[in-house]
Parts: structure tokens; C-alpha cells; sequence
């Protein structure tokens, strides 16, 4: 029986997405070149490299890349940010988790093309040079790790809670703010530990603002 | 030789007894050890790469000019590959490296068939699409009752049967437990089942290789640095001393990481063939197909007990599959709790699956989860409160003490004393069970201590830390010896390169490494009093250090000061003893968890409320640590006990759920409240008196839930893993 390796996968669906919206903001050249690649169905699945640019912990970078390349890849094995970590690849673990213009974002379901012109915050620049973001600070005091493999991505998590209270709490003068356990829960809902340091992450979060 | 007192034991009940310390070692520490750093809650040595994204995996080492590789796996359960045509991928540009497995046969799916190194991961994922594979598709069996159906194909050609018994020094005496049966009031006869759990570390399995000068280093994601380095020699047939393995951090292995894997060997012989350095490690879904799980298991159990809770016979028949190998799919039961006589049958099941791996205490959790299940259904047949029957029938002094602790966190007298005579849709319980685990350590190990002249002081060793805090441990020890704190210890650990140390497997590393890290931290300590004394006068033996000072001599000195005074940087190398002359408080470790759960009986959701899990692990070296070990074991048997399953399709012969979203971890919103206390025991099993920590919690979970469950609902669910479905089932309404 013979086996057909020309299955549709979900990086193929990526690239195929990637591709649209390459091709939706390029010049009509580029577009052109691409699509007679695309056409005349060439072993290299998709369009060769283009240049994308993002900001990243605060730096300019730019990059010349597949469009089917997810920033997670980018940021690892091109930016060498080997922090943000690949479990998954799937959008079902959160260990790949950063900021993209202040949000959190699953890195390997998002392909780098689409962070053109973003800002991007990754676990190594969540730090003030020497000086640990608070929930890092609570982390490391709580124990809220074991192996470390999900420890950026539930700390990008956990950040973004903690600086979306802040946001919130700007206006009233009381400038600690409360949260519950409820709310860390649903921060690291979509962020997978194995070794089981959940509940040490909520002690982390929970110590922290009050 | 010397002759010295020590005290065992824990607090309530202390024993003292003489042993023999071997000269040039450190005296035991008993129970009235004096210690200021040990015992203490101190954070990770190396907490800050962690939060910071700065420690190095395998997965992060990125040598200049690196390609990548990946093996192309089968579809088919069983097939004889008749064709792989990599014409297509070989001349594709950018790929450097391809193989075939022409001619063989895939056992399980997910067996590789072919392999590709590449430029970029991108071209590997063409280049992988590209290969042409003819199969000649044969009959399967991926679950043991299909396995063991009459007729059934084999599994592997050159035997010519699927189920196979296993005998060990533990199956007891079957006419001895028929006897007990006898002369019992009551006899049960139930079974239990459990699945199959994969491993699912977050880091996969896998490593980066580099050859230089004929020289191999292997970036692994390994239990075993050493385990690697030598069987990847002799894979090779190269000698040891040409490979190197390092280990920095590793993101979790629970006993599927040993040695080496066909995909490692792929990795090495591309990069050997290129000349470049190659990455591989496995995605998810072949993390999931073939990375390594716990075999499951059918559990026919015959007990028997008198009325008054006195336990007779045991009896227990398992089955269970651990893929295409013939062992390690048996179960542990009776072992915790006296019996008068006990039997048992095991069969290992051969299917067309992947190979079963060592999981975190290795058939305990299966075994203990019927085993409890089994006494709590004895005690309410017997009307007697199932704490009490254990107490009865559990000779462990130290469980004993555990008992009282637990029963008294959970609030043992809340539980329903009619199981599921809770009112309204949403149902309390309250559930127990028991765990044990061996002492251990391993001969040969050796931790490095140097100390050079400004006073810093480096442990080194070449094993890894899975993520447990060994290293942390080790910066413990190495502290109250030098009368320093952690952090003013560097801990290497994880480079063959340096002294030798234990596979991770068994609750091994940190009681092997523990007591050789205070013995190589003692021995440097003899040689700075040595020199303290020459140079400042006094009596070397009276120095003492404390709070980063040297007290004893006319004048007190700084750490860094009496390390001045030394010739030379001092290196030793301290041991891993065997406690021989140290008599063990308690054969084997103890431990209990105690579970409340909330049931809703119109959906079947089951939701744990609160876990007390106390443990031994001997002296507790850094309780915060201690606690996220315990929290750990809980957390993983708790997702053992309500969500894991591996689901294969009888069909296709494939896995239905190779990827995190079907395959069901819990998460932050399946979390209870968890008490985990770290039960301290002086037990004389080595200098320091520790014991490994990485398996016993693990033990008891799932068998304390599924006990909770039932007296919750005043229904038993006699398999695992409890699902809505199965809680609903047992209720009688679907
Ligand atoms: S790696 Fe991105 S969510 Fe798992
Ligand atoms: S700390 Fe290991 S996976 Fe979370």
C-alpha cells in the first residue's frame, strides 16, 4: 500500500494562512514572484524568505524568514531567545507564551510575518536589567518551580494579570490591589505544569500586590 | 573505625543504637544533630535562570552551524515496510543526511521508517513529505483484551503467543492464601483496572550532537548523563572517554529518560555523517507515540478478612501491556499492610504499541489504587472505620504516626459515615490511602569539593537535576558543613566530564549525592582546620564553622580569611557510603494521603477539594523544596486518577490523542487545596540520614480519591481514570 506523505497538516494550514497574509502586504512584485512559485508547485513548500521586523525586549530586530516560520521559532532559534519554550507547538500548553503589543500570545500559533511592526516582550525582557519583576521575585521565593520548562510562559501569564490590575487600579488610590484565586486560575488556565507547581504559583500570585 | 552513638527515629518515638563510623568520614546526624542550615526553607540555587529564561535545556544549545533531524514515522500499527523511496527528498536542496529502513517491520505506530537531517526545520518538514513509503499493512492489537482474544495475531514475528507470565520473588504461596481464605469471615473478589499514562514531559525527549576531533558531545534531555554516555559508546563502539554528555537543566523526565534512544543514535550518525552539529528532538505527538508510558493493568483481586479487620488471603491475577516488551507491565499491591498469606499471578501482554517505560514509582500507583480500593470495600463489608482497619493490619511505626497527623488535617470524623448519604446533587467525601517506597542510593557515586584560597567553594558531580533541586541540595549540605548558606555554594552538576553519579530512577539522585556532597565538604573542611591550626595555633580538631566564620582558634576568622592561610586550593571527592554500619530506623519509606472530593452525581464531575499528603523522606533537607516534591507526586496522581488516558483506536492501530488538548493534564482549574507535609525521620540510612523523595508521593493519590469518591457517592468506581461516565455508570443511571 503506498503511503501519501501530501497530507494536509496544520503547518501546512499555517503556511497557507501565512502565505494570505504575506501576500496581503507586500509589493505587487514580491506578490507576483511568490505566487509563480506557489503555482508552479515546487518542492520548497511556499514562498521563499521575506524580511519582517518587530521589536523585541525594547530592540529593533529584522529578519529575513519563511513566512511560514512561527515567532516562536524566530525568536528561538533565529534571536536565540531560548527562553519562550516549544511543548506543544500547538496552542494547547502556553509554555511558548509572550507579550505581542501587550497582550499575552500563544508564540507557536502566531507566524512572525504577522508581528511585523509589533513589540514583543519575551521572558528575558521582563526584567529590569538586574532587578526581577515582582512575580518573578515571588516565583523564586514561593517555589513555584520545579524542572522550569513552563516557568516563562506561566510567569508571562502571571505578569500580565499582575500588570493589568495595576493598569486598573491606577486611578484609585489604593495602589495595591486585590486578587483571587479564581482570577490566577483563569490567568494560567491555558499554561500546562507537569511536574506540579500550580498551586505554588498561586501562593507566588497571590503574595504578590497585596 | 569508630565506635559512636545515634539517635533514630522521629519526634514521639526515638531509639538509640551504636554504629561504626569508617575513619576520614563525617558522623552520622541523628535526631539531636545540631543544624543551621539544613532543615531550613531555602529557595533554588538556580532560581533566577529559571525565572529569568536564562537556563540552558538540551533543547536551547544552538552550536554554530546546527541542522536539524527527524525521523519519518509509521501510520500503521504493524506493517512490513516493503519500499522507502527518498529519491524526491534527496535531492531537495538543503537536505544533508537521509536513511531508510527499507524491508523491516513497524511493530507499534509511530515506529521510524525513515530519517532526514536538513538545513532548517522547514526543509526537514519537506523533505519528510517528500519520502514515498510502501507498506504491506499486517494484522494488529493495541489493547490487551485484544491481545489475549482467542486467535489473536502476534505481535512480534518470532514469538508465536501475545501473553506472557511473569514471576517474581513476591508471588507468595497460593495454597497458603486459599487456607486464609478459609478460615476468613469474608472473601471479596473484585476488579480493578487502570490505563495507560504517557510520561508527557514538557521538554521531549531528545539531544544535539557535536562531534569535534573525533570527540562526541551529546546536549541531552536525560535521567541518566552517564546511562547516555556510555550506551551511545557503545552504539557507536567508540570509547566512553570520546563521549561527553551534558545535562544543565532538563524540563522533566519521570522515568522515560534513560539511556538512549534510536532517534539519539539517528542524531549522532547524521551529525557524524555532515559534519555538522544536529538537533533532534521529538515533537509532541511522537513525544506522545513513542516517548514512553506506564502500562495498564486488570487487577482480579481475592481478598479476605475476619470480622474483627484481622486480613487473611490476598490474592491478585494482573494483566497489563508495556507495547511490544514482555515485562513491567505487573502491579504492586499487598506489601503495605500485613496479610497471612498472599498470591499473585502476573501477565505481561504484548500489543502493537510502543514500549512501556519506567513512570514515577513504577507499578505502585496501579497497584495501591486497588489494593486501598480493596481494604476500604473490606472495612465497610465488615462495618469497620477503614482508617481503623488499616491501623490493625499496618505494622509501620512511622505510617502509624502519619495516620494521626493526616486524619487530623483532613478532618477524618467529617467523612460520611453512610457513604453518599450526603444531601442534594453535589456530594462530600472523604478518603484515604497509604504508600510506601525503598531507601536508596547508589554505590560509586562521587560528588567533587573544591575550595580554592579566596574562599569559594564549587560541588561538582556529573549527574543531572530533572528539575527535583538537587543541585539546591547539594548547596544544603555542602553549606552546613562550611558553615555558610546556599548561595555562597556553586553547584556544577550535569557533565559526564566530572566525577560519577546515579541515574535519575528509583528517588536516587539526591540521597546518593546529599551524603557525598557533605562528605567531600567535610573532608575540605579537615584540610582548611589543618591549616588554620598550622598557621594560627590551636587545635585543628576544636575549629569550628559557623555563620561563615571559623570559631576555635586564638582569633576568629573569616571563611574567606582561614582559606587564605591555605597552600593550595583543596579538591576531594566525597562518597555515596552505604549506611552498613548504620542500622535503618524503618525498612522501607513511609507515607498517606487523605483526599476530599465533591461529586456532582447529575453530571458524574468529579472535583477534589483538599489532598493531605504526608510523606517520610528520612531528614528533610530543604522543607520548601520537600513540599513542591510532595505537591508534584499529588498533582501528577490526581491527573492519573481523573483525566489520563492514552486512547488507541482498535481500528486504525493508532493513538487518538497524541497532543495535549485530547490527552488531558490537569491544570490550574482541576487544582484542590493541597497540605503536603514533610514527615522528618532520622533513619540511619546514610550520613546525612535522607532518603529520595521523587516517587513516594505519587503512590497514594489516586487510590485516596477513588476511596473519597465512593464515600461521597456510596458507589464504587473501580477504574481509572474516574471519569463523569464511569461515575455515572457506577451510580446505575446510565
Ligand atoms: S508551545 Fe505554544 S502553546 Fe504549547
Ligand atoms: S516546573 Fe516542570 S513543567 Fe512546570
Amino acid at each position: 500500500m503506498a503511503e501519501d506523505r501530501n497530507r494536509v497538516s496544520r503547518r501546512d494550514v499555517l503556511r497557507g494562512a501565512g502565505a494570505a497574509a504575506f501576500l496581503g502586504s507586500i509589493a505587487p512584485a514580491l506578490q507576483a514572484q511568490a505566487k509563480a512559485k506557489v503555482a508552479k508547485g515546487i518542492a520548497r513548500g511556499g514562498p521563499g524568505a521575506v524580511e519582517v521586523g518587530f521589536t523585541i525586549n525594547g530592540e529593533r530586530r529584522k529578519l529575513s524568514i519563511e513566512p511560514r516560520v512561527t515567532l516562536l521559532d524566530a525568536l528561538r532559534d533565529r534571536l536565540e531567545l531560548t527562553g519562550t519554550k516549544r511543548v506543544c507547538d500547538r496552542g494547547s500548553c502556553g509554555a511558548c507564551t509572550v507579550w505581542v503589543d501587550g497582550k499575552t500570545c500563544n508564540a507557536c500559533m502566531m507566524l512572525a510575518i504577522d508581528a511585523q511592526g509589533a513589540v514583543v516582550t519575551t521572558i528575558e525582557g521582563l526584567a529590569n536589567g538586574d532587578r526581577l519583576h515582582p512575580i518573578q521575585d515571588a516565583f523564586i521565593r514561593e517555589d513555584a518551580l520545579q524542572c522550569g520548562f513552563c516557568t516563562p510562559g506561566m510567569i508571562m501569564s502571571c505578569a500580565a494579570l499582575h500588570e493589568r490590575k495595576l493598569r486598573e487600579n491606577m486611578d484609585s488610590s489604593a495602589a495595591p490591589y486585590r486578587l483571587s484565586l479564581e482570577e490566577v486560575k483563569e490567568a494560567i488556565s491555558g499554561n500546562l505544569c507537569r511536574c506540579g507547581t500550580y498551586t505554588h504559583i498561586f501562593s507566588a500570585c497571590l503574595g504578590v500586590g497585596r | 573505625m569508630s565506635k559512636k552513638k545515634l539517635r533514630l527515629g522521629f519526634e514521639g518515638k526515638e531509639k538509640t543504637v551504636d554504629v561504626q563510623v569508617p575513619d576520614g568520614t563525617p558522623d552520622p546526624w541523628g535526631t539531636d544533630a545540631k543544624l543551621d542550615v539544613v532543615g531550613k526553607d531555602h529557595t533554588r540555587v538556580d532560581g533566577v535562570l529559571k525565572v529569568t529564561g536564562r537556563a540552558k535545556y538540551s533543547y536551547d544549545v544552538h552550536p554554530e552551524a546546527m541542522i536539524f533531524a527527524k525521523l519519518l514515522r509509521s501510520p500503521h500499527a504493524h506493517a512490513r515496510v516493503v519500499r522507502v523511496d527518498l529519491s524526491r527528498a534527496k535531492a531537495l536542496k538543503g537536505v544533508l543526511y537521509t536513511e531508510g529502513q527499507e524491508g523491516t517491520v513497524v511493530h507499534y505506530p509511530g515506529q521510524h521508517v525513515a530519517g532526514v537531517a536538513a538545513e532548517t526545520e522547514e526543509i526537514l518538514d519537506d523533505a519528510l513529505r517528500l519520502i514515498h513509503v510502501e507498506y504491506e499493512v499486517l494484522p494488529h492489537v493495541v489493547t490487551v483484551d485484544a491481545a489475549r482474544a482467542e486467535g489473536a495475531p502476534p505481535v512480534l514475528e518470532r514469538r508465536n503467543k501475545n501473553v506472557f507470565r511473569e514471576r517474581g520473588r513476591g508471588d507468595g504461596d497460593l495454597d497458603a492464601t486459599e487456607a486464609a481464605h478459609k478460615q476468613a469471615d469474608v472473601v471479596l473478589e473484585r476488579t480493578y483496572t487502570t490505563q495507560i499514562q504517557t510520561h508527557s514531559a514538557l521538554e521531549t525527549h531528545g539531544c544535539v550532537c557535536e562531534w569535534k576531533d573525533g570527540e562526541l558531545t551529546i546536549w541531552a534531555s536525560t535521567q541518566g548523563t552517564f546511562s547516555v554516555r556510555d550506551s551511545m559508546a557503545r552504539a557507536l563502539d567508540v570509547p566512553q572517554k570520546k563521549v561527553r554528555t551534558i545535562t544543565e537543566h532538563m524540563g522533566g523526565g519521570f522515568g522515560a529518560k534513560f539511556g538512549i534512544r534510536y532517534w539519539d543514535r539517528f542524531c549522532a550518525k547524521a551529525a557524524q555523517m555532515t559534519g555538522r552539529p544536529v538537533r533532534y528532538l521529538l515533537d509532541r505527538k511522537e513525544e506522545h507515540l513513542v516517548g514512553g508510558n506506564r502500562p495498564d493493568s486488570r487487577q482480579v483481586c481475592k481478598f479476605s478478612a475476619k470480622k474483627d479487620g484481622t486480613l487473611m488471603g490476598a490474592d491478585v491475577r494482573s494483566w497489563g501491556t508495556a507495547g511490544t516488551s514482555a515485562r513491567a507491565a505487573g502491579v504492586f499491591n499487598p506489601g503495605i499492610y500485613k496479610f497471612r498469606a498472599t498470591y499473585k499471578e502476573t501477565y505481561n501482554v504484548l500489543t502493537n504499541t510502543t514500549e512501556g517505560r519506567a513512570f514515577r514509582a513504577p507499578r505502585y500507583p496501579q497497584g495501591v489504587f486497588a489494593l486501598e480500593g480493596m481494604l476500604d470495600e473490606i472495612a465497610e463489608e465488615i462495618g469497620m472505620d477503614p482508617l481503623e482497619l488499616r491501623k490493625k493490619n499496618d505494622v509501620h511505626s512511622v505510617r502509624l504516626a502519619q495516620y494521626e497527623v493526616g486524619a487530623k488535617q483532613i478532618g477524618w470524623e467529617r467523612r460520611n459515615e453512610r457513604p453518599g448519604s450526603g444531601k442534594g446533587p453535589l456530594k462530600r467525601g472523604i478518603g484515604m490511602a497509604s504508600g510506601l517506597w525503598h531507601h536508596t542510593g547508589r554505590r560509586g557515586s562521587a560528588v567533587r569539593c573544591r575550595v580554592d584560597r579566596e574562599g569559594s567553594v564549587t560541588l561538582s558531580n556529573g549527574a543531572q537535576d530533572i528539575g527535583t533541586g538537587t543541585r539546591t541540595i547539594l548547596a544544603v549540605l555542602g553549606a552546613e558543613e562550611l558553615g555558610l548558606q546556599p548561595q555562597d555554594i556553586t553547584v556544577r552538576l550535569g557533565n559526564t566530564d566530572d566525577p560519577p553519579g546515579p541515574a535519575s530512577g528509583g528517588s536516587t539522585t539526591a540521597s546518593t549525592l546529599g551524603p557525598a556532597a557533605r562528605d567531600a565538604a567535610w573532608q575540605a573542611k579537615q584540610v582548611i582546620r589543618e591549616a588554620v591550626a598550622d598557621a594560627r595555633g590551636g587545635d585543628a580538631g576544636k575549629l569550628d564553622f559557623k555563620r561563615g566564620k571559623v570559631v576555635g582558634a586564638p582569633k576568629d576568622l573569616s571563611f574567606q580569611q582561614a582559606c587564605g592561610l591555605l597552600g593550595e586550593a583543596v579538591e576531594t571527592l566525597g562518597r555515596w557510603h552505604k549506611g552498613r554500619n548504620y542500622p535503618r530506623f524503618e525498612e522501607k519509606v513511609a507515607g498517606c494521603q487523605f483526599a476530599e472530593v465533591e461529586v456532582d452525581v447529575e453530571t458524574g464531575h468529579v472535583q477534589v477539594l483538599k489532598i493531605v499528603a504526608v510523606q517520610d523522606c528520612g531528614r528533610v533537607i530543604d522543607p520548601l523544596l520537600a513540599r513542591s516534591q510532595i505537591n508534584g507526586g499529588v498533582i501528577q496522581g490526581l491527573s492519573y486518577a481523573l483525566y489520563e488516558d492514552r486512547v488507541m483506536d482498535p481500528g486504525t492501530g493508532d493513538m487518538l490523542n497524541a497532543n495535549l488538548l485530547d490527552y488531558k493534564i490537569a491544570g490550574s482549574r482541576e487544582m484542590p487545596e493541597i497540605v503536603s507535609i514533610p514527615f522528618t525521620v532520622s533513619n540511619g540510612i546514610n550520613s546525612v540520614g535522607m532518603s529520595g523523595l521523587g516517587e513516594p508521593p505519587t503512590v497514594p493519590t489516586a487510590g485516596a480519591i477513588a476511596n473519597a469518591v465512593h464515600n461521597a457517592i456510596g458507589a464504587r468506581v473501580r477504574s481509572l481514570p474516574i471519569t463523569p461516565d464511569r461515575v455515572l455508570q457506577a451510580l446505575g443511571v446510565i
